[in-house]
């Protein structure tokens, strides 16, 4: 056990009074003094005694952990206590805000373990993201909100999905950089173009006419490379982009996959959907359009400056200086806009989660006759989306018009540069001609360089929220050195188990062994800890401690694939995917033939409900196919887990109740489902419990009973209680 | 339910009665009146999987080959069959009159041409395989059994739902 590491600021008040072994087992300041004014306190727990440490008082006190010494924690509201009894009664207590109340939880939890003797928890999941976290720590590391939530580190993480194809990349840099250097010509075949051969002829000099063919002719040659090259360039831009967005969402999908429950836990479908879709989407726009767009841009702005600077020196400082001081300006504006437009878009899913509430509570709305009620509701919500567009279009209106006169203004400011100069014979008519076609592409560069801004803004967003997966680990780790075990017989052996979510512990130590073909029932109050245990026997979470044996090997050891498809799972809320009846039932063994696919539906109870369904077993079912009953649902889930013939059963009951001769259907199916095969089940119904070789009864995980259901009914305890309560239950249903 | 089909294939004795109704005389001797024939897999695999069941839906019998039925049993059990799965295959989409849904429909199939409204585009599913189903207003289903084997024309008028 390591020592927690102390708080800066009391390392030095603290160090001192330790013994050299003396190692840091919990820490927790109580920030709340008996008169609920703040305070600085501090109060440490070791193996041989708990201290506290008064800031103000200077003042040190401490108590040997003895067997009699208990730690209890009382919390009401945002403040909590937590009281020290001794065998006279209370010691001390001290009070603390919220805020701390994890830290006194675990302090509480550690002088226990020290007083059994224990081993103290190493880790922990967390509730949230379900990675493992040091059971001391009171916040998931990895859930802590990063200082950089999207800053551009996580665009430049995207660099290592470039590197694989780092030659299109060059390849399109070089056309790129090709077809802008071509875009650039137009302008500079046209100063000959007026000096040597127009402006002549105007003022009465002879020039040769010829040339004129000449620089046209270069100047068409021009557009046509430039449209070759620039075709070209967006080709491979976009074919690199694309093959770059697609490695990211399948990457990411992968690694989803394999991630462990819990982080789904946590997380809701709808939150991981947009990840995967509408994030690496933008993310893809943004590199096959913004990005390629930007690059561009600034690649004509260089070298539009440095031909400038070629061309007059003098001028071109004039041209390009009031450049930043109107992209500024115009940026300026933009974010102005940018908090209207937020606002707008607040107001407009305000007004679409209005109209998904009343649409889908449709029948309520209907039933208490409150449509006129809902639609002043709708319109009120609508006025403010109106309110808010009207202030946005406002701003829109005045942005473009502003940014036209800017750049007006931009070339004003050349132009009379340029005509002093060609006044004062610097320059030819010819090169401000060329100034001004430069100048005005370039600041029609402008706008779409600032945009980026905003683009870049976002594509980081979502390059961080795509990358917050891909960081995951997997906290069921496949075992370095696996061992795949011959055919399983079915006993499992749970030995020591601990378990913990967060800062809660949910099993406290069970022990429990089964036979092969055993039917065990669990049962017990809700929240009692029966789903986290069978999601612990079927490895979806790996314990804190203690271990899971199936045939005397630790499930730890062996592969998670070949494990998992050695058990049957048949849920409370049976999952179908879109697809159909046939490919529902063999999701687990895509390869069954039909006959298997038949038979299982048959020994499920399945099979006749299916062949009056209009495509039989070719029916499409799912979310967006056929929808079925639950207990038809639950059926060809039990199909499903025939189908795979698992050696281990796991059965989460269905609590709903369905109709008597589905109900009698189901109970047929899965005494099918059950025979020789051990079997787990969180069992509601009674003739479930009834069927159980044995009945284990589980309350604040924990195991407080177990038996058959005539020996624990004799007994009188938590079971019977159950028992007549589900009873009372049942008869008022039958009622 | 019955696991010896290959035996009682060649006695199913499956007749028509006055009304038009379908008889099965099961391997009991006794007689079911309106009895009620269905392919468990109707468009995956047309051959195999043919259930008789009464008309509450009990199943009487489970015939695994079609092909192990002799006839005139064979011909009354195809006929049955498929009026009651009735899908003809579309072999051409001759025209949609309209981009927008509800639209009209014109096709070939393998029972001959015909029209059909279509009331929205999430009638058109897209199955395993290259296989398609059309659902139209009225209920009536259309399958497509290789999308890849009909003409030009057809694939690109079917280009907007699939």
């Amino acid at each position: 056990m390591e020592s927690i590491p102390i708080l800066e600021s009391w390392r030095s008040t603290v160090g001192p009074v330790l013994d050299s072994d003396e190692k840091v087992l919990a820490s927790f300041e109580p920030n709340l003094d008996a008169q609920l004014h703040f305070q600085q306190a501090l109060l440490v727990l070791t193996p041989r005694r708990l201290i506290q440490f008064l800031r103000q008082q200077h003042s040190c006190q401490s108590w040997p952990v003895g067997p009699d010494l208990g730690l209890a924690l009382i919390e009401q509201g945002s403040v909590g206590t937590l009281e020290l009894q001794g065998p006279s009664g209370r010691i001390s207590s001290w009070r603390f805000t919220i805020g701390q109340s994890s830290a006194a939880r675990v302090m509480c939890e550690r002088l226990e373990a020290v007083q059994t003797g224990q081993n103290l928890q190493e880790t922990s999941i967390c509730p949230s993201c379900g990675a493992i976290m040091p059971a001391t720590a009171t916040k998931c590391p990895a859930c802590a909100p990063q200082s950089e939530v999207g800053s551009l580190a996580s665009l430049f993480r995207l660099v290592s999905f470039a590197r694989p194809r780092l030659a299109m990349i060059i390849l399109s840099g070089a056309l790129t950089l090709a077809s802008t250097a071509v875009g650039l010509i137009p302008p500079y075949l046209t100063i000959p173009l007026l000096d040597e051969v127009l402006i002549p002829y105007q003022s009465g000099k002879p020039a040769a006419f010829s040339l004129v063919y000449w620089y046209l002719g270069g100047l068409l040659i021009a557009a046509f490379l430039g449209w070759l090259l620039g075709w070209a360039s967006s080709y491979v831009s976009a074919w690199v982009s694309e093959r770059i967005s697609a490695d990211l969402r399948r990457r990411t999908y992968a690694h989803l996959q394999r991630l462990s429950l819990e982080f789904f836990g946590g997380r809701r479908t709808g939150d991981l959907l947009s990840r995967i879709s509408t994030d690496t989407d933008r993310l893809c726009n943004f590199l096959s359009l913004h990005l390629i767009d930007f690059v561009k841009d600034i690649l004509m702005i260089v070298m539009t400056a440095g031909i400038l600077l070629w061309l007059d020196p003098m001028l071109a400082l004039a041209a390009l200086l009031p450049f930043p001081i109107i992209v500024w300006l115009v940026q300026w504006f933009r974010s102005r806009l940018l908090r209207h437009y937020i606002r707008s878009t607040v107001a407009w899913a305000d007004m679409t989660s209005v109209l998904t509430d009343t649409i889908s509570g449709i029948r309520v709305v209907k039933a208490f006759a409150q449509e006129q009620r809902e639609i002043d509701r709708f319109n009120e919500t609508d006025q403010r989306v109106v309110a808010s567009n009207d202030r946005v279009n406002r701003m829109w209106a005045f942005l473009g018009p502003v940014i036209t006169l800017l750049t007006t203004v931009g070339l004003l400011i050349v132009w009379a540069f340029a005509a002093y100069r060609v006044y004062q014979s610097s320059i030819t008519v010819g090169i401000l001609t060329a100034f001004i076609a430069y100048i005005t592409s370039f600041y029609a560069r402008s706008e779409s360089l600032i945009s980026i801004f905003s683009s870049v803004q976002r594509a980081a967003a979502s390059a961080s929220r795509i990358f917050e997966i891909l960081d995951r680990v997997p906290s069921v780790p496949e075992p370095t050195d696996p061992v795949v075990p011959a055919r399983i017989e079915g006993a499992i052996e749970l030995s020591g188990i601990r378990f913990k979510y967060g800062q809660r512990e949910v099993i406290h130590g069970i022990d429990l062994t089964i036979r092969p073909g055993e039917m065990i029932g669990l049962v017990g109050p809700s929240g009692a800890g029966k789903s986290t245990l069978i999601n612990l026997i079927c490895r979806f979470f790996d314990v804190a401690q203690g271990s899971i044996r199936i045939d005397g090997h630790d499930i730890r050891t062996m592969p998670i694939e070949v494990y998992r498809k050695n058990i049957g799972i048949v849920l409370q809320e049976p999952f179908l995917f879109y697809g159909t009846v046939a490919e529902n039932i063999a999701y687990g063994r895509p390869g069954a033939t039909r006959q298997e696919i038949v038979a299982a539906a048959r020994a499920a109870r399945a099979h006749e409900f299916i062949l009056k369904l209009a495509d039989g077993y070719d029916s499409i079912v799912g979310e967006r196919g056929q929808s079925l009953s639950g207990g038809e649902r639950q059926r060809i889930s039990i199909a499903r887990a025939l189908l795979i013939d698992p050696r281990i059963l796991i059965l989460d009951e269905a609590t709903s109740s369905v109709d008597t001769e589905t109900e009698r259907d189901i109970q047929a199916a899965l005494d099918v489902l059950i025979k020789g095969r051990t079997t787990i089940a969180i069992a509601h119904r009674l003739s479930t419990l009834r069927r159980a070789d044995r009945i284990v009864v589980i309350d604040n995980g924990r195991i407080v009973e177990t038996g058959t259901h005539p020996e624990l009914l004799r007994l009188r305890g938590k079971y019977a209680q159950l028992h007549r309560a589900q009873i009372e239950m049942v008869q008022g249903h039958a009622v | 339910m019955n696991t010896n089909a290959e035996v009682l294939d060649s006695r199913i004795l499956l007749s028509q009665d006055e009304k038009g109704r379908l008889v099965y005389v099961d391997e009991h001797e006794q007689k079911h009146v309106d009895v009620v024939a269905v392919r468990a897999f109707p468009i995956t695999d047309t051959m195999h999987g043919i259930s008789i069941l009464t008309k509450e839906g009990k199943e009487l019998t489970w015939i695994d080959n079609i092909e192990t039925v002799a006839n005139p049993a064979r011909s009354l059990l195809e006929e049955a069959l498929d009026q009651k799965q009735f899908m003809p295959i579309i072999s051409k989409v001759l025209s949609i009159s309209r981009t927008a849904e509800p639209n009209e429909w014109e096709v070939e199939t393998n029972r001959g041409p015909t029209r059909f409204p279509l009331r929205s585009e999430e009638d058109v599913l897209r199955l395993t395989g290259q296989r398609a189903l059309i659902i139209d207003a009225n209920g009536v289903r259309y399958l497509i059994t290789d999308l890849t084997t009909l003409d030009t024309r057809s694939r690109r008028l079917l280009e907007r739902y699939l």
